[in-house]
């Protein structure tokens, strides 16, 4: 048994997203008005060989503060499937 | 000057780790040492250089892979001891994933990654690294960077700023820290910042690319005097 975790990055709303904004633009000149904002993130997957939830869970917390994201600009979320 | 040892560190993806070997083999006693990502000890240096460079392709972040890897540790254990630690450019990325400096290097504000000759001025000149400057002395010294815009919490920054760790600023040629001056965005001009213990140093600019006259500046050389005088005990 196994779990897919689907990981979402993001930078924190106080950080600057050059990236972000410069997709904006490009989309602005596109013709695309209404696009107010763009904040562009990591989506990373992850098999993680736990057989119950809650250990799949404490692993993917764990990876993500530690290694896969940086608390002090980035956000972390992510949602758990199970894969066998 | 007695012998000293200094230690330069290469990653994988270093890329001026022989430009530092040179800068430090030019003071009379002073060698330099290579110690590989994978080595497990710091044979026996004085102090530690990360080197400016790549490390692991800026893979995830700009020095988070390069963060755990076999040497790091035993640089954190040294840098705790309150032995010198000094990270050019990527090395200030290093040291700021690890930890042993507050804060975080984001995107520059520009987008662009900048690469040119540039001034700072000596915020702090009471650390080991820049007690050969004078305060509020003005270098030209290179960067090289696409994340070097320093973040931190208003907290941190204002911590910071009242205990004399912010070592070095963008300013413009009048010494001024100008939002012109400051090409990255870095919060306050920040270019480079000392642990609060003053044993840690991390900056942007290349000092070692500054260290001889045919570089186009020597601005940079009296920051390795300052650091290997100290540890001479000169």
């Amino acid at each position: 048994m196994a779990f897919k975790a689907k990981i979402k990055v993001t930078l924190r709303p106080s950080i600057l997203d050059v990236q972000g904004k410069a997709a904006q633009h490009a989309l602005e000149n596109l013709g695309y008005s209404s696009v107010e904002s763009i904040r562009i993130g990591k989506y990373m997957e992850v098999i993680i060989g736990e057989d119950f939830r809650a250990e799949a869970e404490q692993v993917c917390t764990e990876i993500c503060q530690k290694l896969l994201s940086n608390p002090i600009m980035e956000d972390f979320s992510f949602e758990l499937v199970p894969v066998n | 000057m007695a012998d000293v040892t200094v230690g330069i560190v290469v990653f994988p993806g270093s890329n001026c780790d022989h430009d530092t070997e040179y800068a430090v083999a030019s003071f009379p006693g002073v060698k330099p040492v290579m110690l590989w990502h994978n080595d497990h000890d710091l044979k026996g240096c004085d102090a530690v250089i990360l080197p400016g460079g790549f490390s692991y392709g800026d893979y995830l972040r700009c020095g988070s892979i390069a963060r755990f890897s076999p040497i790091m540790r035993e640089v954190i254990d040294f840098a705790g001891k309150g032995r010198p630690v000094l990270g050019i450019c990527n090395g200030f990325q290093v040291l700021v994933e690890c930890g042993l400096l507050e804060g975080a290097l984001i995107r520059n504000a520009g987008r662009k990654f900048v690469s040119r000759q540039t001034t700072i001025s000596v915020a702090n000149n009471a650390t080991i690294f820049t007690d050969r400057y004078e305060k509020g002395e003005m270098l030209r010294v290179p960067v090289a960077h696409g994340e070097g815009n320093y973040y931190a919490s208003p907290e941190t920054i204002e911590s910071l700023e009242s205990n004399g760790q912010v070592v070095f600023r963008y300013t413009d040629a009048g010494g001024n820290a100008t939002a012109e001056a400051n090409f990255n965005g870095s919060m306050n001009n920040i270019a480079g910042i000392v642990n609060k213990q003053g044993n840690v140093l991390g900056l942007m600019p290349h000092p070692e690319r500054a260290s001889e006259k045919l570089l186009g500046s020597e601005d940079g050389r009296r920051l390795f005097e300052s650091l290997f005088a100290h540890l001479a005990g000169a």
